[in-house]
């Protein structure tokens, strides 16, 4: 890495773990996990429910609840401030501040009993020390910059549509001027054409603000709108990363290729869908092996064996699979 | 066979609230042939949800006429309508609260069959409630489990097997496969196509994910507020679209791959408010094509290629 990269690099994780020891056994939610984001770059996180998405973005936020959640690391930096280390008052700059997060679920993400003007306004009274007058000026402007009309700041919550709720999110997590967003399925309670207005929304607004952003969902299309780099994650560990361009295009993992293989071809739609057979493994029980190796299509002895590390498959596209100890390993997917 | 199963005239459903009249259906009408899929699609507030529950009377029409294989169900008493529902049933979108929680597996798959006394022998009902489980892909251990044991997909599954066991002739489907992941989403849409080929089923496919309507229906139906916009065979509305929403519908479906750079439309706004609606075409306030004339009252639906219809004054 030279020196300028390492100027750019605004998150830095090494060695995620995240368990909850519960009284039904530990679920092993995040099984170690590094990730790297540099300036203005937007990371897609994908995987199914259950693999360990958003405990990922919950454990970057420090906001796992202890007990029962645990979390291990090696590092977890932000513009190379080191989070792990900071007491919990300390935690309240940095969150709101230099991390934002917006909620998969606009609808209970704000406060019934406030404006949205004031919920918008609270974050730059308490990170920026504006007045309140000045604040309410901002939260007008904000409101202005996501679409909203800025007499709307009066207006409580429930006096918005879907759709407007989730703007207000988006004003309230940009309104410090962040530089890292965990966006958290932030399209999925939406319909289609407001998802298309939010998505326009945020590209907007990244390039404006050189905002970095972790988007997670499990919507590929999302995903090809949005981002820039790819981490696939399935059962808690990272199975196949690399640039848009390297996950889309030059499939790697057979997971992978099971997402796109499940949905719906829009150009042909007498194929049969291939779903992916069976189930996620229970976080609780993980097999000693690969954890996909039980629905995987081209499973052999060895991937029973131990856990694939993430291996460089060229300079930027990486993938944990054992099967490619065989140079000549290729899945089926081709490019439609 | 592809006589007509379902035949919806005139169907409306208004609700009163405190600020006035609330269209959730107004005034459509379609057919539906036996054996076929017909897709419903929408945003949340067209009113997609309210006709699937209408055609099975689970909410009552304000007016208009049912033909079920030609009988109006809206004229049966409330005991016929219970022997006329075991031809139509139902699949609920959430499959965490469709479910009774109390119950076992058992005891919800083979509720219906005690209820209408189809069998009365107990061990008997046991063992059709296994041949349920079966054809929808549930293990037989999992006979006297409870819901909240199961993942969604086999929560659904168990939606499914429920209204299978009144060997019915029509199913609404009400957004069966949203609350799934991706991979699980396909193993139940291939489920249910299977079944139809198998049984016969015909569907009513109520979902507002265009990509797998396409995949599923033989012929959509884009509602909006209320109303049908457009209705046509998948394969002609999806390569010729007419009406403006519809266009922008299409045009927003994120695509999963990078080979296509496609021109989106963006509609300004959202879907106005269905109380005490202008008298005009419902979409014109978002529409990018609007005119003068757009304000003059309601588009009639009109056939504009063999069985493609629209609504719209200036596409007609």
């Amino acid at each position: 890495m030279t020196n300028q990269e390492a100027n750019d690099l605004i998150l830095d994780i090494k060695n995620l773990k995240v368990r909850y020891e519960t009284q039904d056994g530990i679920v092993r939610a995040v099984n170690g996990i590094d990730l790297t984001l540099r300036k203005k770059r937007t990371l897609g996180l994908v995987g199914e429910t259950g693999a360990g998405k958003t405990t990922t973005a919950l454990a970057i936020m420090r906001l796992v609840p202890d007990p029962p959640g645990i979390v291990e690391c090696d590092k977890l930096e932000i513009s190379g401030q080191d989070i792990l280390s900071l007491p919990e008052n300390k935690l309240e700059h940095v969150r709101g501040n230099d991390i934002s997060m917006i909620f998969q679920d606009p609808m209970t993400a704000l406060n019934p009993v406030f404006t949205v003007g004031d919920q918008i306004a609270e974050s730059l009274e308490i990170h920026e020390h504006l007045s309140s007058k000045d604040a309410k000026e901002r939260a007008g402007d904000m409101l202005e910059l996501v679409g909203i009309p800025r007499e709307r700041a009066n207006e409580y919550p429930h006096q918005f549509s879907g759709g407007m709720k989730q703007r207000v999110v988006i004003a309230i997590a940009l309104a410090c001027n962040p530089q890292l967003l965990l966006a958290d399925e932030p399209t999925t309670a939406l319909d289609v054409t407001i998802q298309a207005q939010v998505l326009e929304l945020m590209n907007e607004l990244k390039e404006k603000y050189d905002t970095s952003m972790i988007m997670i969902t499990h919507d590929l299309g999302c995903v090809a709108e949005v981002c820039d780099e790819v981490a696939v994650m399935y059962a808690g560990r990272i199975v196949e990363e690399g640039t848009l361009e390297d996950v889309f295009n030059r499939t790697l993992h057979p997971y992978t290729e099971g997402l796109f293989n499940s949905l719906p071809n829009i150009k042909d739609r007498k194929a049969k869908l291939k779903p992916i057979k069976g189930l996620m493994p229970d976080p609780t029980n993980l097999p000693v092996g690969c954890s996909f190796a039980p629905r995987c299509n081209y499973v052999s002895d060895a991937c029973l064996k131990a856990q694939p590390q993430l291996r460089s498959i060229s300079q930027t596209h990486r993938v944990a699979c054992t099967a490619y100890d065989n140079p000549e390993f290729h899945i089926e997917r081709r490019i439609l | 066979m592809s006589e007509t199963l379902l035949d919806v005239r005139n169907l409306k459903k208004y609700f009163k609230t405190s600020r006035g009249l609330l269209h959730a259906v107004d005034d459509i009408s379609f057919s539906l042939d036996h054996n076929k899929t017909l897709g419903l699609v929408g945003e949340s507030g067209c009113g997609k949800t309210t006709t699937g529950r209408a055609v099975l009377r689970l909410i009552e029409p304000t007016s208009g006429e049912i033909l079920f294989e030609g009988k109006d169900i809206c004229k049966l008493s409330k005991n016929d309508m219970r022997k006329q529902r075991k031809d139509m049933q139902i699949i609920f979108q959430d499959p965490f609260s469709s479910l009774d929680p109390k119950k076992t597996i058992n005891q919800i798959i083979s509720e219906p069959i005690s209820e209408n006394k189809i069998i009365r022998d107990k061990r008997k009902r046991e063992d059709r409630v296994l041949e349920l489980m079966e054809t929808v892909g549930l293990a037989e251990r999992l006979i006297n489990t409870y819901p909240h044991e199961l993942d969604g997909g086999r929560r659904q599954r168990i939606g499914i097997a429920r209204a299978l066991a009144m060997e019915p002739k029509l199913i609404v489907c009400d957004e069966p496969v949203s609350a799934l992941d991706v991979s699980i989403q396909a193993q139940i849409l291939n489920l249910l196509k299977e079944l139809q080929e198998k049984m016969g089923l015909t569907y009513i496919f109520i979902t507002h994910d265009l990509s797998v309507v396409n995949h599923f229906s033989d012929e959509i139906m884009i509602m909006y507020l209320g109303q049908i916009v457009e209705k046509a065979p998948t394969e002609e509305l999806f390569t010729n679209p007419i009406h403006p929403y519809t266009k922008a519908l299409l045009s927003a479906i994120p695509v999963p791959s990078l080979l296509e750079k496609r021109q989106r439309i963006s509609l300004k706004g959202e879907i106005t408010s269905p109380i005490n609606l202008p008298n005009e075409c419902r979409f014109a306030p978002r529409c990018y094509e609007c005119v003068d004339h757009c304000r003059i009252g309601i588009p009639p639906l009109l056939e504009v290629n063999p069985g493609h219809f629209v609504a719209c004054f200036e596409h007609v």
